[in-house]
């Protein structure tokens, strides 16, 4: 057998002749010719939602050739916190990340700026609310893109047959299906003769006074329907005024007509309140009546979710927004891009809305009018005023306008409900605002 | 100059067989074999604790950004904190009370365990050990049911006598009671079988010897059971008082602090300063805060283990 020699010639020649037709070759995309990307979702608490993130992601991934993963992570115990603060530190973990309301700002340092995102979806989906520029911009940057899944309003979700008998009030006709709230006599006193009537008949309202955010969303947004702020938009310290005090008052006379176990409730206790048919309104995302829809059909048939009641300074509603954050370490940073866009279009909107069955909220202006809202229930409607359709009420977070950094320490410390319960357990007016300075100038540190 | 080639040579090879011979000897010796075979756990010690040890010490020195270091600042800031001191005397009678009812608890039952008869002894060691062996996350979780604001089980009990409602977990007083309970009921079976070994190894003659100069069985365990529980008595003490100290789970399950702060302690609280409120720095001082009060309790206490270990 005789065996062919390779010259140098030869040799030299083949390579130069392989090199142009690699170099010269069409470019042949491969599966995933645009890189990986890594992402943690929040872990949605409804059946079913978190596969149509799956199918959406995956769907997106397809068409521009990432490589995507997608980590679901739970709220539960701080978890997703937990993993923000871990990632933060590590300068390492997912390209996106899904954090609650306070860390894009806890964060800033650590995330892109997304203002290439934001501004065409701005001019697309409509103005985002106050509270969403509050939490989610720094110094005319926007630190991370509101996202759809998790972000809610807990607003009354009330029982009409209890709210009927004993309050005298049909929130249905104050809050009718496809037309503008007529709540102009849903003030706060007409809550508190609501709250006491319904105390007297045996079913109270579920308002916690615990240190877990549903208790510190209420007292938030009673705080501001006063115009109490603790800390101003400055940072200046504003406890001893007399908005302070007006809203201290009026939380005093709520309490007496509470469950009297209310200092210890967490997220879940107001639910069970509902659910159970002890009470007559919590104030909740639709989270209780989806549950109840399951397992208690008889009082979801009877749940009405609407509009705050308004205050000497306006009608506020508890908001709290997630936020799909981008980390600067992130290696694929145009694809994150591209994928928060993609998440943001109405379609997409429109499939977080329907796979939460509602619970869901854009922050767009032009997006709080779905379908799915109008179409939802029983009773049918029932979601309708949900996503506060007319803008008939500010959407506001608990310790706003302070500076976030300050205002996370209001919030997490729940000083607003700590105040309420110290006033209403008989502490003296002056030394429960003596205390609440205190608390104040120690978050005020840098 | 041929002899000497030789001779060098050797040397050479002399020197060489007694290098071998000296590394023979160290790999060898019983301490350089001890000291590989744990050289895998003292890395992993090292990795796991070591480690994250001395970076929550570097944490504790950064300001909230973590940008700046500031030394002592996060700690002379907290001394200013009324919160921290009352989270300070919070920890310190959770510990405490919780650690004498355990030890107390555990005193009381180990002699109970240790006077049935052996053949039935077994199973009521395996029954009194189920609070600690389940994951405490877990059994908090029961309790928290038990205990319950709007729908306790102990309520309902207590109904049937006239009794209650009782506001468990949204009354101070009943809220730290409540955690104590948790704890106690969690931590008592480890005093437990601890005690039940050093029980058993208490030998017989010295009771007969009591017994014979007519003691009574107070005087038994005043003279005869404590003196030789001594030991195990101080190291578990001072074991559970650490981990007592550092608990994180029953009260952030059954109170996250509440109600107005009163059964935070140093973990839920730092874990309220540093995650939630984004303030590792602030956080990590709060959980170091009693370590070297920790620290010079363990030295004092092992000392006096050590010094009554040389004297028997």
């Amino acid at each position: 057998m005789s065996r062919k020699k390779l010259t140098r010639r030869q040799f030299v020649a083949a390579t130069a002749m392989s090199s142009a037709a690699l170099i010269t070759a069409p470019y042949v995309r491969g599966a995933y010719a645009a890189g990986k990307l890594s992402i943690g979702f929040w872990d949605h608490w409804v059946p079913g939602a978190n596969d149509a993130s799956t199918a959406m992601v995956k769907a997106w991934g397809e068409k521009e050739k990432v490589e995507v993963s997608i980590d679901y992570i739970t709220s539960n115990n701080n978890k997703i916190q937990l993993t923000v603060a871990a990632e933060a530190q590590a300068k390492s973990g997912h390209d996106i990340l899904q954090m609650p309301t306070w860390w894009p700002h806890a964060y800033a340092e650590s995330l892109e700026p997304v203002n290439d995102v934001m501004e065409p979806l701005v001019k697309q989906n409509g103005e985002v609310n106050g509270t969403v520029k509050y939490l989610g911009q720094a110094g005319g940057k926007w630190l991370a893109v509101p996202a759809i899944p998790g972000s809610q309003i807990k607003g009354p979700c009330s029982r009409i047959d209890l709210m009927k008998k004993h309050a005298g009030i049909d929130v249905q006709e104050l809050y009718p299906v496809g037309a503008p709230a007529k709540a102009d006599n849903w003030t706060l006193d007409t809550f508190l003769k609501a709250a006491e009537a319904c105390h007297k008949g045996g079913v109270p309202f579920g308002i916690g006074l615990g240190e877990t955010t549903d208790s510190v969303d209420t007292a938030g947004a009673i705080f501001q329907s006063f115009g109490a702020e603790l800390v101003n938009a400055k940072g200046d310290v504003t406890v001893k005024t007399d908005a302070v005090r007006q809203a201290l008052e009026y939380y005093k006379k709520l309490i007496a007509f509470l469950p009297p176990d209310a200092p210890s409730w967490d997220d879940a206790s107001n639910n069970k309140w509902l659910i159970s048919g002890r009470g007559a309104m919590i104030l909740n995302p639709p989270s209780a009546w989806a549950v109840a829809r399951r397992d208690a059909p008889q009082i979801a048939e009877q749940c009405w979710t609407h509009g705050m009641p308004s205050g000497p300074k306006g009608r506020f509603a508890p908001y709290l927004p997630y936020f799909w954050g981008l980390w600067s370490f992130s290696k694929n940073k145009e694809a994150a891009k591209s994928l928060l866009t993609y998440l943001s279009q109405p379609s997409s909107i429109e499939k977080f809305v329907a796979a939460s069955g509602g619970y869901d909220l854009p922050a767009y202006a032009n997006m709080t009018t779905l379908k799915t809202w109008a179409e939802e229930g029983p009773p049918k409607g029932t979601l309708y005023h949900y996503p506060n359709p007319n803008n008939h009420q500010t959407l506001s977070i608990a310790a706003s306008p302070a500076p976030p950094k300050i205002a996370q320490q209001i919030y997490f410390q729940a000083t607003l409900t700590k105040m309420a319960l110290r006033y209403a357990q008989g502490e003296k007016m002056e030394a429960t605002l003596a205390w609440a300075e205190g608390e104040c100038e120690g978050f005020m540190r840098s | 100059m041929a002899d000497v080639v030789v001779e060098q040579g050797q040397a050479v090879r002399a020197a060489r067989a007694r290098k071998q011979a000296s590394l023979r000897n160290v790999l060898g010796r019983k301490s350089t074999v001890a000291f590989f075979l744990t050289l895998p756990l003292i890395l992993l010690i090292a990795l796991l604790v070591l480690y994250p040890a001395v970076y929550s010490v570097h944490l504790a020195t950064l300001n909230k950004s973590m940008q700046k270091f500031v030394g002592f600042g996060n700690f002379l800031f907290l001394f200013k904190r009324d919160t921290f001191w009352m989270v300070v005397k919070q920890s310190c009678i959770f510990a405490v009370t919780a650690v004498f009812f355990k030890a107390l608890i555990g005193f009381i039952v180990a002699h109970f365990v240790h006077n049935i008869p052996a053949k039935g002894q077994r199973k009521w060691r395996g029954m009194l050990l189920v609070p600690w062996v389940i994951p405490p996350a877990m059994s908090t979780l029961a309790w928290l049911w038990l205990f319950d604001p709007s729908y306790s089980a102990f309520n309902y009990t207590l109904s049937f006598f006239g009794i209650g409602p009782i506001n468990w977990l949204g009354d101070n007083v009943w809220a730290r009671f409540s955690v104590i309970l948790v704890n106690i009921w969690y931590g008592a079976p480890f005093f437990m079988i601890m005690y039940l070994a050093a029980l058993k190894s208490v030998p017989d003659q010295l009771y007969e010897a009591a017994a014979i100069d007519g003691a009574n069985w107070w005087q038994k365990i005043w003279y005869v059971t404590l003196p030789m529980m001594r030991n195990i008595i101080a190291i578990t003490a001072l074991f559970s008082l650490i981990v007592t100290f550092a608990n994180f789970d029953i009260v952030r399950i059954l109170t996250s602090g509440g109600p107005l702060d009163q059964t935070h302690i140093f973990a839920t609280w730092a874990f309220k300063v540093g995650i939630e409120g984004s303030d590792i720095p602030l956080g990590a001082s709060v959980s170091l805060f009693m370590v070297p009060i920790l620290a010079i309790a363990a030295i004092f206490i092992l000392r006096d283990v050590s010094k009554r270990g040389n004297e028997a």
